[in-house]
């Protein structure tokens, strides 16, 4: 939390609701994202109850295991479900693209929350090492939908992806509500501080929203008391059902348990749609498109593995993976930082409280001025900003602008006076071959710019031992990954 | 002036209470009164051993705070496959983790005492089999009844099981149905885990008389992967063991909360025979507010009272959180906050608001400049 943030909040409860933290949008929205609303049963390691799934919003798709504490019924589950994500990832993945070139788009998919994206991330696990022979085979689409959304867990731990979302973290990401962050993780209450019903305040919607009778929980995990009252003589009556051997009664009680599993899903289903609404409605940050890139290029490599029939995920990184892995994700963090406060004023502002950064008017400008102490006269221009923010930089630091990223500039001098700070600077590059700079290039008298310590350039991760060059430190080189047999077989119940 | 926990604070907590029997506490509320020590109405209440649910309920903020049937009956399942022959799994797999020798069997079932259910009785029967000739003791002891002693009172607790070593420790067992899959499970669940196991050896410390003879390292045993197969892992409680007794402490001065309450508050809900509320339920919320409380956000997982005081605090920057709070540089009040970062407080600033005004006022500035137009709208 920043004190920018801070105040947004309190301005959020002042103002009676959610005030806005960022100018534009850093996620990439798809224009037909798939929605994946999951439930799970309580107590579970991951027993999946049912889904609303789909990429339209006026058809959403229910997909139910009757009784998730049963391995056939939750294998018959999963095959359905798999038929669905693949029936929508393939839809990205016709034919081939070509050496070196991405589809020319992704699939994009949408959890209500970051329980959402942990399910998920078991569903992969308990589903990708399962085979279609040997002692428990399963459809083919298991162990498809293993390897689909493990892969797409996994993308959401990359800062830089946008593959794979969880509504409340993409929100709060840009917006700031009247509440504390662990209220948030509650989509309908977050959703009621951003958009409050005509005639409500944030407050006011957030405390209607909060009651999970009204308003059932967005999952995984359903509300305790729908399990007590409805869920539990629902799946008694089924089993029962089964028991008795008639197949209309059974039909029925299962009938039933969809009616009841659709009024809980369809109100998160209506909100998950909100959600991507209301982000679809801010303008994309210039960096967005460029990230999205990355993720179909991603997505890409990622289908052609699959098609050579790559392997599942292993359970666990070998050590040179894991360390590569870790130092992508920290440089990713890095970048998605830089891109962010490059793309959006209110992110620099951030850098501009803690000095990072400074941004006034161009008070002086010398856009001729030749350094002719070398051989060749070089172009170097001075410019003076007068700022009232701190300036941390000193004589001699590397300085870039956001709206010139690729023009060098070095601080000649720091001159403070009272609130104001005048900092001059040399351009370096940036202003065409000639000496004299071309138009627009080089910052007039008048002009507001803000210019920064750090870069928004992708920096080259450090090196890494190959895999057989692994230190004996970390156990030396690990043997080739193949899936084991038993991970095919284990137990699921 | 009475001695601490004695007779008097005894009559002021059947006080407050009204005509109820005292609630009895369990590791999980225990646990739980380590969370927020700073709160004189929650230590109150639980010093005075109230039905906290209900009159949260009946002041007009009831709580969803259920637990689903099935997660209740997944963790039975779990716990009676292992004990159903503890000379089996059980044994196999503590003998592992604690290195228990071969010979080192028995199993004793302290879960009632010849048929009777009553508390002191077992725990009577509990304090006689533990405190016993070591060599008379057996290995492992199911559900022993061990009573604690927190905020001036008595309570029972009744973990699920404590093992026996041959190097003369005891160590507490923890049976969670919370899976651990590849080797990790879910931080939170073993946090809470680990504190109340912490409260199990503090407990079984004072049953023995002796800090160590019961070990710091407790065992957790949970469902491995997606199946019925148990795991153990130790658990080293050091940490929480210092956390717990050092609140526990301020909990135990319950006499110096209690002097700061009028006499004549009370939690009692007058229920009739059926055990209906018959208190009038703005009186309730009077009395409630009449002792402090100190609301943050993590009461919402853990405070039966969470929403009363949620609601209290409104208008204050605590609803937000104590990292919002920090960032606001202490700021209690959100309309003052507003007003210092606006620059448009009539009053003087006060000297130590000084840094924390200016550093609002900068920030106000920065938002205002970046939303320009957007800013202006909402205002």
């Amino acid at each position: 939390m920043t004190t920018l943030t801070s105040l947004a909040k309190v301005e959020a409860i002042a103002l009676d609701r959610a005030q806005l933290i960022r100018t534009v949008r850093h996620v990439h929205v798809s224009s037909r994202p798939l929605i994946f609303v999951p439930l799970q049963l309580a107590g579970e390691a991951c027993a999946p109850l049912a889904v609303m799934v789909g990429d339209e919003r006026g058809n959403e798709r229910l997909l139910i295991a009757f009784e998730p504490r049963d391995r056939t019924e939750r294998f018959r589950f999963a095959a359905g479900l798999g038929e669905v994500i693949l029936g929508y990832v393939n839809g990205y993945a016709a034919g081939d693209p070509g050496e070196g070139v991405p589809y020319p788009d992704a699939p994009q998919v949408w959890v209500p929350n970051a329980g959402g994206l942990k399910f998920t991330e078991l569903l992969g696990r308990s589903t990708r090492f399962r085979r279609t022979d040997g002692p428990y085979p399963v459809p083919a689409s298991v162990p498809l939908l293993g390897r689909w959304v493990t892969y797409l867990a996994e993308r959401s731990q990359h800062p830089l992806s946008s593959l794979f979302l969880s509504a409340t973290q993409a929100l709060t990401a840009h917006w700031a509500t009247g509440q504390s962050a662990t209220e948030d993780q509650n989509l309908a209450t977050l959703l009621a501080w951003i958009a409050p019903p005509p005639g409500l305040t944030g407050a006011q919607a957030a405390l209607l929203a909060e009651n999970p009778a009204s308003s059932p929980p967005a999952g995984p995990v359903t509300d305790p008391d729908f399990d007590r009252d409805v869920l539990e003589g629902l799946i008694k009556a089924i089993e029962e059902a089964r028991q008795t051997g008639n197949v209309t009664t059974c039909d029925r009680a299962q009938a039933l348990m969809a009616r009841q599993l659709h009024s809980v899903l369809k109100p998160t289903w209506d909100l998950m749609w909100q959600a991507v609404d209301l982000l679809r409605s801010l303008p994309p940050g210039d960096h967005v498109a460029e990230r999205w890139r990355t993720d179909r290029f991603s997505f890409t490599g990622y289908v052609r593995y699959l098609r050579e029939d790559g392997f599942p995920q292993a359970r666990r990184d070998a050590a040179v993976d894991a360390a590569r892995r870790l130092a992508r994700l920290e440089n990713e963090a890095q970048q998605l930082a830089a891109h962010m406060a490059y793309d959006d004023p209110l992110v620099m502002a951030e850098y501009r409280m803690t000095g990072e950064a400074f941004a006034g008017p161009v008070v002086r400008a010398e856009p001729d001025r030749l350094d002719e102490t070398g051989k060749r006269a070089r172009l170097r221009p001075w410019i003076t900003v007068e700022t009232t923010d701190d300036v941390l930089a000193e004589r001699g630091a590397d300085l870039r602008s956001p709206a010139r990223p690729a023009q060098q500039a070095r601080v000649i001098e720091v001159e403070r006076a009272g609130e104001r700070t005048r900092v001059t600077i040399e351009l370096q590059s940036g202003m065409g071959r000639k000496l004299v700079p071309e138009p627009g290039s080089v910052p007039a008298p008048g002009d507001v710019v803000c210019y920064t310590t750090f870069k928004a350039e992708f920096q080259p991760p450090p090196k890494f031992p190959d895999r057989e060059d692994t230190p004996w430190t970390h156990g030396g080189p690990p043997p080739e990954y193949v899936p084991r047999d038993e991970e095919a077989t284990e137990e699921w119940e | 002036m009475s001695a601490p926990g004695g007779a008097d604070t005894e009559r002021r907590l059947a006080w407050l209470r009204g005509g109820e029997l005292p609630q009895t506490h369990n590791a999980r509320t225990i646990a739980a009164l380590a969370s927020n020590p700073g709160c004189a109405r929650r230590a109150l209440l639980d010093a005075a051993a109230t039905r906290k649910q209900d009159i949260a309920e009946h002041a007009g903020f009831p709580v969803p705070f259920g637990m689903s049937p099935f997660a209740l009956s997944r963790g039975v399942v779990f716990e009676r496959q292992l004990k159903d022959d503890p000379g089996g799994l059980l044994l196999a797999l503590l003998r592992e983790t604690l290195n228990l020798d071969i010979a080192e069997v028995g199993f004793t079932d302290l879960n009632d005492v010849g048929g009777s259910p009553d508390l002191a009785v077992r725990h009577a029967r509990t304090k006689a089999v533990l405190t016993g000739r070591p060599d008379q003791r057996g290995t492992l002891f199911d559900h022993p009844l061990l009573r604690f002693r927190v905020g001036g009172r008595h309570a029972y607790l009744e973990p699920d099981l404590i093992a026996f070593r041959h190097d003369d420790t005891f160590h507490v067992v923890e049976i969670k149905s919370f899976a651990v899959i590849d080797g990790q499970a879910d931080p939170a669940k073993v946090a809470a885990a680990a504190i109340q196991s912490a409260v199990y050896v503090l407990a079984m410390r004072d049953l023995v008389g002796d800090t160590a003879t019961v070990h710091h390292e407790s065992v957790l045993i949970c469902p491995r992967d997606f199946a019925n197969t148990p795991l153990a892992t130790t658990l080293d409680v050091r940490k929480q063991l210092g956390v717990l007794e050092r609140q526990l402490s301020r909990i135990a001065a319950i006499d110096s909360v209690l002097a700061h309450v009028p006499a004549d508050v009370s939690f009692s809900l007058d229920a009739d025979e059926k055990g209906v509320p018959q208190r009038d339920p703005g009186d309730l919320l009077r009395d409630l507010k009449r002792v402090d409380a100190n609301y943050s956000p993590e009461c919402l997982a853990s405070c039966e009272l969470c929403y009363l005081c949620r609601d209290e605090a409104g208008g204050s920057t605590s609803v937000l959180g104590k990292s919002v709070r920090e960032e606001l540089g202490g700021i209690e009040s959100v309309p003052r906050a507003l007003k210092l970062a606006r620059g448009d407080d009539p009053l003087p600033v006060p000297e130590d608001l000084q840094e924390a005004a200016a550093i609002l006022r900068r920030a106000a500035g920065l938002r205002r400049d970046a939303l320009g137009t957007a800013w202006a709208q909402t205002r």
